[in-house]
């Protein structure tokens, strides 16, 4: 077997990607491929009014339809105690409604039918009497007394939620008092939607026999799920069995717990039967998948050179009618407090209060690692606007007051260690790429010639990879993560894992981990996740944490095994195992390159000839307790033109330099950065989720929720800098949201830089030609 | 309300009784139990379900399957001949063009019909014949670069051809 | 996603299809590119129980020019007329049109005559038609009937087609020479519709306008024709100022809405850009010699 490093296929090399084979020839498994004997198809039915009282539910029509076998309703579920059900955040939720719907799209009853087709004629056979109810649909309005109340289950009768704070207000406040400068904004972070290309569903498979309940969900985190659903039906959780097959994306969207899922596993416990549901885009659209939606008033306080000196935050996070968002449980409003960002402060204070509207549930962690897109949002806006108010260039106001190299790990104003970072480094690796110099002397003879452009800056600091036991965990349980090996006796290995991939390709990557550890072929490296039968306990994919805490689990794992396969090395070598040393993925004598085994041979010994002192086998499973969280980071800087007769923003140039420490696979860390990027434009120039007052939805579909097409993404360049994480096992960090995270402000700082000689100094995204164009015609430079 | 219709897939024939409302693309996946093809939206906006019918690219969520009674239908399964990928899927294996995979086969799809007509197309040009496919994924620009690397290797086996073996299936039907 | 149930017929002539029409009259829709139609079915904002594809009828599939005129069949394909090469040397209002109707999978299927008769505002044929001073044809049993594509387009999804009627071709009078068109689509993404729109066609005599055609797409319960503004040039050299002046003059005969593609205001000021820019862009081709 060769162990050179291309036939290893480890650390660092763009391995072609190994769950390819299946994707390719249309031969992939997600939910809606799933075909069981006997299945049956669940529909629901669904509220078109924001709040409402229900008067009464008729379903005779439609179990009259021949090929409808139920109807199930909020009555049907109370009756067996699952009417409700825990959300992630401790709130709970309704799954079916007894007697008030609390938003548009919320699920009402779910028909039951021997085809698709028959369960939604069904579904527009059943007939509901409505009473609507005033709904609350402003969050600034839900606050105050005299609003009708969201909740009126829960024993505090407001549509307050909670109230969280970090950091130091007295310290702030005394900062403030006495700054040179302070500049003030506010500004608003609309709610968008997931969008992944697949929508939400299952198969829920209840097996009357063995009293096994089997669901292939579309989910993030099946362990997290599986422990939940038993907690909550009372199966025991070694009768339940959730699968993520593959996933058409996630993105966060797929994390929480959606009534569809439980409905559709009390259909198939009540009828025998495999019941499958997938939701239109229509309803994915209109009821789930939700993130972001907060109002922020932001404050920095500064000296007349440019130093910052603390930031002083509020914010109300509205989050529909059900705290449904998946944060660890201490943390309501996500990791948001890392909103000092890349910069030394000497205080800051962070507020932020949720409220109750009659929206579907938000704040789902949409590729933003918990609140960090609207974080970074804030005070990458805020230093612009105090660049502009001192009237100095954007990136001197950052390199001036950026944590210098020398002085990680930090402690932020917010109590965050930050591991690792050089961000002066990737800010001029940025500017070199893109020119940033030249392009400051195009912008001002453009703007002599009243021509609009606009560069913008982006340097942000992410925080990811949650996270350490002392401080994480989600409805109590901790997060680490997983990794089990076991390496075959010709020298091949199983790997599972209890993250779980939607698109990252870890498959490959979890393998390429084993292969650098274990010297091992990463061809010979098939990596499993996903089944909550075999796979070891994990909390999921999300918020960029599989590399922080399963991959390094894998690489602990591995070790355990290079450890017990040095005591094989040294009774094949006829050495003491502490004359082995791992060289070139080989055990050899110490200093005689000529006498050494490989990993191959390791395992056949492991089966057919092992010291008297180690067991047989070759195997082992670690779970991870990440000692802190990794803090990868970036600098973007994006070049708009602005078109004066139509106000609209074309980005004509957009460099990220971005640093996740050692990587794994360069290749897919350029292809995460690239789909981050588009996911960060969107929200910037096309999406929006907006309710009217009576709370209808705005964009029910994908005609009015504007997804971009490859003509409206521009053609991303990409580059690195590598700073490793001191803390991870190899140096490695998360990268799976950072673009998106970085994306907006460099594109909003970019317009408003365009607009700034004209006196603007903020625009709320997305932001829209009209938007724009308004300021033009304000200040007369609209053309036509 | 029920007809009976015959659709040949990727060169085998689907007889099938069927309600004039089903969609060509649960016919597809459903009647055909050929699940490559996907389904993503409900608008026509997406792309996910895009096949060839008669050779021309459509959106098969947006026709019904007795309008393709008759037709010759050709899906993602049809792309691998006698083992060998087709220079597609070679691209997109190549260049990182998937990561969820559920945007794929109607990507690849597309990419087949626009390079027969177009094979040494600009950046520009393959940005414009996949402004009907939707990806959240990639941000498109791993997309363009493997139907790049197939339109070059199209057109280096059409200068150099390997001894043809029997006409491929995806040819045939167009 | 799923519509709701429909008896489907593929007619093979036209006198079927007039048969079907009078025995479902009421229940029955004609189904040409289906991309507007499947659609609404799909969301169940359209249920005819009868379905009529004109896919098999022979004749409504010309794309050529006979007797002075662009004849453009009802059936013919969006794709097949972005491509045509007669479409794009002569009509390059109605290529650019095209062009930017859905996205390329839907052209595939779309049909121009579809594009018209469904008479959505939002539709990019109708203005650029208008400005080109178009007219359709319609059959039924009663004989053949044909009237200008602006006493055809009524209100809203409402055109003159009577319930018997099909429409089977749009005729566009050949272009003088020194005539150029021009079509300038402003939407957000591909396949979005348009915040506004504008066809534009414009004939030189010695260097002075001698006819204008403007058409203003999705700001109005129909395609509406600029007519004071195609007034105003006629007889003038189109400079910038007259440009400018007949831009103004067509945003005022516009009647946006505020809705999710911006406000009225903002549309009505963007009319004046796009209108100008199409003009220019027409005389531009106009000056250019052929007729285009």
């Amino acid at each position: 077997m060769s162990t050179d490093a291309a036939a290893i296929g480890g650390m660092g090399r763009s391995i072609k990607r190994k769950e390819d084979a299946r994707f390719l020839r249309g031969k992939g498994r997600y939910i809606d491929d799933f075909k069981l004997p006997g299945m049956v198809y669940m529909d629901i039915v669904r509220s078109p009014y924001a709040h409402a009282t229900i008067k009464s539910i008729d379903a005779t029509k439609a179990l009259a339809l021949p090929g409808v076998l139920a109807v199930i309703t909020g009555k049907d579920l109370d009756a067996a105690g699952l009417a409700w059900m825990p959300t992630l955040m401790s709130d709970k939720q309704m799954v079916l409604p007894v007697d008030r719907v609390v938003y548009q799209a919320q699920e009402v009853a779910a028909v039951i039918a021997t085809e698709r087709y028959i369960a939604a004629d069904g579904v527009a056979l059943v007939e509901v009497d409505y009473e609507p109810l005033p709904p609350v649909i402003d969050p600034f309005k839900a606050l105050e007394p005299d609003s009708p109340l969201v909740r009126p289950d829960r024993d505090q009768k407001t549509n307050h939620i909670w109230h969280w704070e970090a950091g130091d207000a007295a310290r702030t406040d005394q900062i403030f008092q006495s700054a040179d400068v302070v500049v003030k904004q506010d500004l608003y972070i609309p709610r968008i939607h997931v969008c992944s290309i697949e929508t939400c569903g299952c198969v829920a498979s209840f097996d009357k026999v063995e009293g096994k309940l089997t669901i292939y969900m579309t989910t993030q985190a099946p362990h997290a799920i599986r422990t939940v659903y038993s907690l909550v039906t009372g199966i025991p959780e070694h009768k339940i069995r959730i699968v993520s097959p593959d996933i058409g994306g996630g993105f966060g969207g797929k994390v929480p717990v959606y009534p569809g899922y439980v409905i559709a596993s009390v259909a198939s416990i009540t009828t025998g039967l495999p019941v499958k549901w997938i939701e239109d885009r229509s309803e994915n659209l209109q009821a789930d998948s939700f993130a972001r939606d907060y109002h922020i008033s932001a404050e920095l306080a500064a000296k007349s050179d440019g130093t910052m000196q603390a930031l002083r935050v509020k914010t109300l996070a509205d989050h529909g009618a059900f705290d449904a968002a998946a944060n660890p449980s201490k943390f309501p409003a996500g990791l948001y407090s890392i909103i000092t960002g890349s910069y030394t402060l000497e205080a800051a204070h962070v507020e932020v209060d949720g409220v109750y509207t009659n929206k579907p549930p938000g704040g789902v962690a949409y590729r933003c690692s918990f609140r960090v897109t609207e974080a970074v949002h804030t005070i990458e806006r805020m230093v612009d606007t105090l660049a502009q108010k001192l009237q100095l260039d954007p990136a001197d106001v950052r390199m001036k007051n950026f944590i210098p190299p020398d002085a990680f790990p930090y402690k932020s104003a917010t109590g965050w260690e930050y591991d690792s970072g050089n961000y002066p480094a990737a800010l001029q690796k940025a500017m070199d790429k893109i020119d940033y110099a030249g392009l400051r002397r195009e912008q001002a003879e453009k703007r002599a010639r009243g021509e609009l452009m606009g560069i913008g800056i982006s340097t942000f600091t992410e925080i990811v990879g949650a996270g350490p036991s002392h401080t994480f965990d989600i409805l109590g349980i901790k997060m680490f993560d997983s990794c089990e090996i076991r390496v075959h006796p010709t020298g091949s290995a199983i790997v599972r894992i209890g993250v779980q991939t939607q698109g990252q390709g870890h498959e490959t990557t979890f393998a390429q981990i084993v292969a650098e550890e274990l010297g091992l072929p990463v061809d010979n490296i098939t990596v499993e996740h996903g089944d909550t039968d075999t796979a070891p306990y994990g909390l999921g994919t999300y918020a960029s944490r599989s590399t922080p805490t399963a991959g390094a689990a894998t690489a602990v794992a591995s070790r355990k095994i290079r450890e017990k396969a040095k005591k094989i090395a040294g009774h094949l070598l006829e050495v003491s195992p502490d004359d082995v040393e791992w060289v070139d993925y080989k055990f050899q004598v110490k200093g005689v390159p000529g006498r050494s085994v490989t990993m191959k041979d390791i395992a056949f010994a492991a089966y057919t000839n092992f010291p008297q002192d180690v067991e047989a086998g070759l195997e082992a499973v670690d779970y991870y307790d990440p000692p802190n969280l990794t803090f990868p980071f970036g600098a973007y800087i994006c070049v708009v033109d602005i078109d004066r007769g139509t106000g609209a923003v074309k980005i004509r140039r957009f460099v990220a330099v971005d640093d996740c420490g050692n990587i794994i696979n360069p290749m897919i860390v350029d292809g995460q950065i690239h789909g981050g990027l588009t996911m960060g434009m969107a929200p910037a120039l096309f999406e929006a989720i907006t309710y009217d007052e009576d709370g209808n939805i705005q964009q029910s579909n994908f005609m009015d929720y504007l997804l971009p097409t490859a003509m409206e993404t521009p053609v991303w360049e990409t580059d690195k800098t590598v700073t490793p994480s001191p803390h991870h096992p190899f140096g490695a960090k998360g990268v799976g949201e950072s673009a998106t995270v970085g994306a907006p402000p460099a594109i909003a700082n970019a317009v408003v830089d365009a607009l700034s000689h004209l006196g603007v100094t903020h625009l709320d995204i997305p932001i829209t030609p009209w938007k724009v164009y308004a300021i033009l015609e304000a200040h007369g430079v609209a053309e036509g | 309300m029920t007809q009976h219709v015959t659709i040949t897939i990727n060169g085998q024939p689907f007889e099938a009784d069927i309600e004039s409302r089903l969609l060509l693309v649960h016919f597809i996946r459903e009647v055909a139990n050929l699940t490559g093809t996907h389904i993503g939206c409900d608008t026509t906006s997406c792309g996910a379900c895009t096949v060839l019918v008669n050779g021309t690219p459509a959106k098969s969520c947006t026709l019904f399957a007795v309008q393709a009674d008759g037709a010759e239908i050709s899906t993602v399964e049809g792309l691998e001949q006698g083992g060998k990928l087709h220079p597609i899927q070679e691209g997109f294996f190549e260049e990182h063009g998937l990561q969820c995979g559920f945007c794929t086969p109607g990507m690849m799809m597309t990419s087949v019909a626009f390079l027969k007509d177009h094979p040494n197309p600009t950046d520009e040009e393959i940005r414009r014949a996949i402004s009907g496919n939707l990806c959240r994924c990639t941000g498109y620009v791993n997309i363009v670069k493997s139907i790049q690397y197939a339109a070059k290797k199209m057109r280096d086996d059409q200068a150099a051809p390997t001894p043809a073996p029997a006409v491929t299936e995806a040819e045939a039907v167009r | 996603m799923i519509p709701d149930n429909f008896t489907y017929f593929a007619p093979n002539s036209l006198p079927e299809v007039w048969d079907l029409l009078r025995q479902h009259e009421g229940d029955a829709k004609i189904l040409a590119g289906g991309q507007s139609l499947i659609p609404l079915m799909k969301l169940r904002l359209a249920s005819p129980a009868y379905l009529i594809d004109l896919r098999n009828v022979p004749g409504l599939t010309t794309l050529e020019e006979h007797d002075g005129s662009l004849v453009i069949g009802a059936m013919v394909r969006e794709s097949h007329l972005e491509q045509s090469p007669l479409i794009q040397a002569r009509y390059l209002g109605i290529y650019e049109a095209s062009s930017v109707v859905a996205d390329p999978l839907v052209r595939n299927f779309a049909t121009v005559g579809g594009n018209v008769a469904h008479a959505d505002p939002a539709n990019d044929h109708p203005a650029m038609l208008l400005a080109m001073g178009a007219h359709i044809t319609a059959q039924s049993p009663r004989g053949t009937r044909t009237m200008s594509l602006d006493d055809f387009l009524v209100d809203t999804m409402e055109t003159a087609l009577r319930p018997d009627e099909v429409l089977t071709d749009i005729r566009v009078p050949r272009p003088l020479p020194h005539t150029g068109s021009a079509y300038i689509k402003l939407e957000r993404k591909v396949g979005d519709y348009a915040i506004a729109a504008v066809g534009t066609m414009i004939t030189l005599d010695g260097g002075v306008c001698s006819r204008a055609g403007i058409g203003l797409t999705n700001v109005g319960p129909t395609a509406i024709r600029a007519r004071q503004a195609e007034a105003y040039l006629v007889g003038k050299q189109p400079d910038e100022a007259t440009v400018r002046e007949a831009a103004r003059l067509a945003a005022a005969a516009a009647e946006p809405v505020t809705d999710l593609h911006g406000p009225a205001e903002y549309k009505r000021s963007v009319l004046r850009t796009l209108t100008a820019r199409a003009l220019r862009l027409a005389v531009q081709r106009a000056q250019g010699g052929g007729g285009q």
